[in-house]
């Protein structure tokens, strides 16, 4: 019955988003309502941790091959990717390292701002 | 053969877990970061799909469940959120401003190199969710009128490079401190990444899941604003 009550609490929070998503006329997808809502629900007490952890860590760790029969569509528009591939890989390359770089030295820069600020006040 | 398939309600599934076994398998067993588990279920199975004559509809019939359960398995991101909500707050400006400045690089990049490369509108929105994980990527895609299975495939290369590359680049451009190293990991390649991040420890790896969901929702508000710019 835990199990089944789990994936129950999870499907409905995914239900609200799907009714979000129909009903509030912004490109965002149900499953962020619904993150979103299960993460204020969570906080707020509404549901419990131990009302949807198992099931959901199941959820999580089988992700990956939930993206296999999508990825695998591919076959079917290959004639459509063919034509671009090499901008689409140009640009995938060099701005993920991009991100990257940015990213990690943003939050380096401000956590070692933080660090010279606390040095600092230590000192005094 | 795809009559007796057809029939088979457990075809797909069978099919897509026994090929993400096989996947890990040979990243176990030969320890290179090539061998994503991912890419080789992916391509294993449509190998197997042209070996065998089966077409797509047949096999997307069964596997269909699997994509149906994306978006609960999206909702249960929340969990781990939830979970390293001290983490979170202690180190939360950082956290912010490296994953705000990763998104906003990440448009800008696609917006510059889409002039570059002429991209039309539809290119352009496929290539906006890139660096952000597939469940949201697919959401933000379809709602912008991208190709969605193209911004899947982009999605799962960027994945896959980050989690490639994501060593050698944090070395060469120093990044050391472990909260950057998973802001850029999680920032830049989503879920596929944070298994590298994972490998170098558990503070690069619960940052990177972070960094995943604040990184898709302020790409969700980010890609809606910019969407018209091409």
């Amino acid at each position: 019955m835990k199990y089944a009550r789990q994936f129950a609490i999870i499907l409905v929070v995914s239900m609200i988003g799907e009714i979000l998503n129909r009903i509030v006329p912004l490109p965002i997808p149900a499953s962020i309502y619904g993150l979103i809502l299960m993460f204020a629900a969570l906080r707020a007490g509404i549901i419990k941790l131990n009302a949807v952890k198992e099931t959901g860590y199941f959820l999580i760790e089988i992700m990956p091959v939930m993206f296999i029969p999508a990825a695998v569509g591919l076959l079917e528009t290959w004639g459509l990717l063919r034509q671009v591939w090499l901008p689409f890989c140009v640009i995938t390359l060099l701005s993920t390292i991009a991100v990257m770089a940015v990213a990690g030295h943003v939050t380096q820069g401000v956590l070692k701002g933080f660090q010279h600020k606390e040095d600092a006040e230590a000192q005094l | 053969m795809n009559t007796i398939l057809q029939d088979s309600a457990f075809f797909g599934v069978t099919v897509s877990l026994l090929a993400y076994g096989a996947g890990n398998f040979l990243k176990r067993r030969f320890r290179l970061s090539i061998f994503n588990p991912l890419l080789i279920s992916i391509a294993a199975t449509m190998l197997l799909l042209r070996g065998g004559h089966i077409d797509y509809p047949t096999y997307k019939a069964g596997a269909s469940i699997l994509s149906w359960l994306l978006t609960p398995a999206t909702v249960c991101l929340a969990i781990p959120l939830y979970e390293k909500m001290d983490l979170l707050k202690q180190n939360w400006k950082a956290l912010v401003a490296g994953i705000g400045a990763g998104v906003i690089t990440s448009l800008i990049c696609v917006f510059t190199m889409a002039l570059i490369f002429h991209l039309n509108h539809t290119e352009y929105v496929t290539l906006l969710p890139k660096s952000i994980t597939t469940a949201i990527g697919i959401g933000v895609s379809e709602e912008l009128g991208g190709y969605v299975t193209i911004t899947v495939a982009v999605i799962i290369i960027t994945g896959i490079l980050g989690n490639m590359i994501a060593e050698a680049v944090c070395r060469i451009l120093r990044i050391h401190h472990p909260i950057a190293k998973g802001v850029a990991i999680g920032t830049a390649s989503h879920a596929i990444g944070t298994v590298k991040a994972m490998e170098l420890g558990k503070v690069e790896g619960s940052v990177s899941s972070l960094s995943i969901v604040v990184a898709g929702l302020l790409t969700v508000i980010g890609a809606s604003f910019v969407q018209n710019f091409i």
